[in-house]
């Protein structure tokens, strides 16, 4: 996507202020990478005593739908290794209270808002879309994905077809000059398909990935822990998953951004998708761990910069598809239109006669 | 929601002891920053097993003591009892161990405006935020008693406490192993009209709150009395974005909605709870209607 990255050594290392963490997601330039995850935040405000939630990409906020939504009944959580699982139902305001109440804190805070929609049919997500023209949104996410809605079978985000028409409901809707992303599942048999056919569909961008359907078992009571049995699994133990789904996505449609999402941690975590061709990513069950995690890794993956000596996040995006770099000495000669050196040959050795 | 001025704070905290009492441990963290804010019946969320370790979830737990200043700054002390890994890797730390602790979180109990008889009702180590309470409401000139109820004597949470600040104390154990055998539900009416009590404040296991409630409702002759419950529900982050703790709590417009208790408790006059309806989404609550899609 960019030229050829320059990557010094730590002796001339970019001061960690200069670092240019800015990111162009579908035309909007945002000025830090790192993003909260939906669901993962509530709204943001929640956030504040822990996160300059100013200084962030932004807050991307529970998916929100047209009607008020309960959620499901408890327990709604398990832990897992290194995750979670959660079905919580998607509970929320609806989208009145939402634009009265979360989407003005936020933009009387000067907050970035990446609105999160969810629907049950192709036309609630076009009136979501509709209800967001003229309001503070910086970028609108469509999520296709959650696995915790009342039919599992029928994740639009499994399926071709239905992903293309809620993305172009949502893109035929949606207030101009805003960014449509389309968050996808890994449930998925090809994920470079679906993540086509929302592209063509008029996504902007694609936010990779939501959680993966799983399942807990009580061994005591010997029933699913969840009161809805399965449940998204998140957090740390679905990294390489979502990071093998943004590799492949990014090989294929390399012109189209991604956020990156699953299990990020740490700086170096966050580095890891960029590298694999996310433009941004999200950050969301570390916040459960640590409500300051998002100042926390944007912090860190600017330090990750400084360390390698690169100046700007942008150079690295998609960088670990490319043949690796070869450090060359700054005295080296420039190279040239030298003619090919001869190839090498081994010169014959004799050997001294072996001792006695 | 009506916001509050509580503004809580996470610290890289450190571990200042791990005691055994009965079959709980009581941990004291050096956490600057906490004390000085904390009110009775609110908690702190703690991060267990590293910033490396396998279980990402917060543990919430009730504060029982603070104390805003001395040799080591503020301190902070919580009482848990170990239920499975995370809390057994917290009864594991050992002095100068680092903590990350997140508080003072949630809604503390609401105190009456002029002196009142209170009845302090606790069920094993939730008895834990009461002694913070009934300093302050003796501070305020109210008259406080308690019964603290558990399976049995070990569990059994601050009785010397208790009969220290109170003017009576009741126990109950399951098994008989400590005052009356039954429940501390079993006992509260007696205590309820023996004082001439007010208010019941209540914290233990959703069940024993229940049974509070109850009774505190049917008081005097069904005229009933408040009750202030602080409730245990389980929680993955304690500051309000996870959405994992809800209940249904009816409103003051008469709606029934799925609220967060690590936001909107702990504490709940227990007459708004739905406690039939515990660990289901009530048909005509807020939003029930658009599950059924």
């Amino acid at each position: 996507m960019s030229g050829d990255v320059t990557i010094r050594t730590s002796a001339d290392a970019t001061p960690a202020a200069d670092i240019d963490l800015s990111t162009d997601l579908a035309g909007v330039v945002f000025p830090d990478p790192v993003f909260t995850a939906s669901g993962c935040a509530a709204a943001g405000r929640e956030l504040a005593p822990y996160n300059d939630l100013r200084a962030i990409g932004g807050v991307v906020t529970k998916s929100i739908q047209l009607r008020p939504r309960s959620g499901r009944p408890t327990p709604r959580m398990a832990e897992t290794p290194s995750g979670m699982l959660n079905s919580i139902g998607l509970q929320g305001p609806g989208i009145d209270a939402f634009l009265d109440n979360d989407l003005r804190w936020l933009a009387d805070n000067d907050v970035r808002a990446v609105v999160s929609i969810a629907g049950s049919s192709v036309d609630d997500y076009g009136k979501l879309a509709s209800r967001l023209r003229g309001q503070p949104v910086s970028l609108i996410e469509v999520n296709i994905s959650c696995p915790n809605v009342e039919d599992r079978g029928q994740v639009f985000a499994c399926d071709v077809g239905a992903s293309a028409a809620v993305v172009a409901a949502v893109r035929r809707n949606a207030p101009s000059g805003v960014p449509v992303f389309a968050k996808l599942s890994p449930d998925v048999t090809d994920i470079v398909a679906i993540a086509q056919s929302c592209v063509d569909a008029g996504a902007n961008g694609l936010s990779l990935i939501n959680t993966t359907l799983g399942i807990s078992i009580d061994t005591t009571t010997m029933r699913p822990v969840l009161a809805g049995t399965t449940g998204g699994l998140s957090g740390p133990a679905i990294r390489p998953l979502a990071l093998r789904c943004v590799w492949q996505v990014h090989a294929a449609l390399p012109h189209v951004p991604i956020m990156g999402i699953g299990g990020i941690r740490t700086g170096l975590d966050a580095l890891e998708f960029v590298l694999a061709g996310a433009s941004a990513v999200q950050v969301g069950t570390v916040i459960f761990h640590d409500p300051s995690a998002p100042s926390r890794i944007s912090r860190e993956l600017r330090a990750a910069l400084a360390d390698r000596g690169v100046d700007r996040l942008a150079d690295l995006v998609g960088l670990a598809h490319r043949p690796p770099v070869l450090t060359v000495p700054e005295d080296a000669d420039p190279p040239g239109d030298e003619p090919e050196p001869a190839p090498f040959l081994p010169r014959p050795v004799e050997f001294e006669e072996s001792s006695p | 929601m009506a916001s509050t001025t509580r503004n809580p704070v996470q610290v890289r905290g450190e571990v200042l002891s791990v005691k055994q009492v009965g079959d709980y441990f009581a941990m004291t963290v050096v956490a600057s920053g906490i004390a000085e804010q904390t009110r009775p019946g609110q908690f702190v969320a703690v991060a267990v097993s590293g910033d490396d370790g396998a279980m990402l979830l917060r543990r919430a737990f009730s504060i029982h003591h603070v104390a805003d200043r001395g040799v080591y700054g503020g301190t902070v002390e919580f009482v848990f009892a170990v239920h499975g890994k995370g809390t057994a890797w917290l009864a594991g730390r050992r002095a100068h161990d680092p903590i990350d602790v997140v508080g003072p979180l949630g809604r503390p109990f609401k105190l009456p405006a002029q002196p009142a008889h209170c009845v302090l009702v606790g069920g094993g180590y939730g008895a834990a935020p009461l002694f913070m309470l009934a300093d302050e409401l003796r501070k305020r000139g109210c008259r406080v008693d308690f019964v603290l109820g558990a399976a049995n004597a070990d569990r059994l949470f601050g009785a010397l406490d208790a009969k220290r600040m109170a003017a009576s104390v009741a126990f109950t154990t399951d098994d008989g192993s400590y005052g009356e055998r039954g429940r501390v539900s079993d006992v509260l009416p007696e205590v309820i009209e023996r004082t001439r009590a007010d208010v019941v404040y209540a914290c233990g296991p959703m069940a024993m709150l229940q049974a509070v409630q109850r009774v505190a409702g049917e008081a005097y002759d069904g005229a009933g009395i408040p009750a202030q419950v602080a409730v245990e529900e389980a929680m993955a982050c304690g500051v309000g974005v996870c959405m994992t703790c809800v209940l249904p709590v009816i409103g003051d417009d008469g709606e029934t909605r799925m609220v967060r208790s690590c936001v909107d408790g702990p504490v709940f006059a227990g007459d708004r709870i739905r406690w039939d309806a515990l660990g289901t989404v009530p048909s005509d609550a807020v939003g029930a209607a658009a599950m059924g899609l």
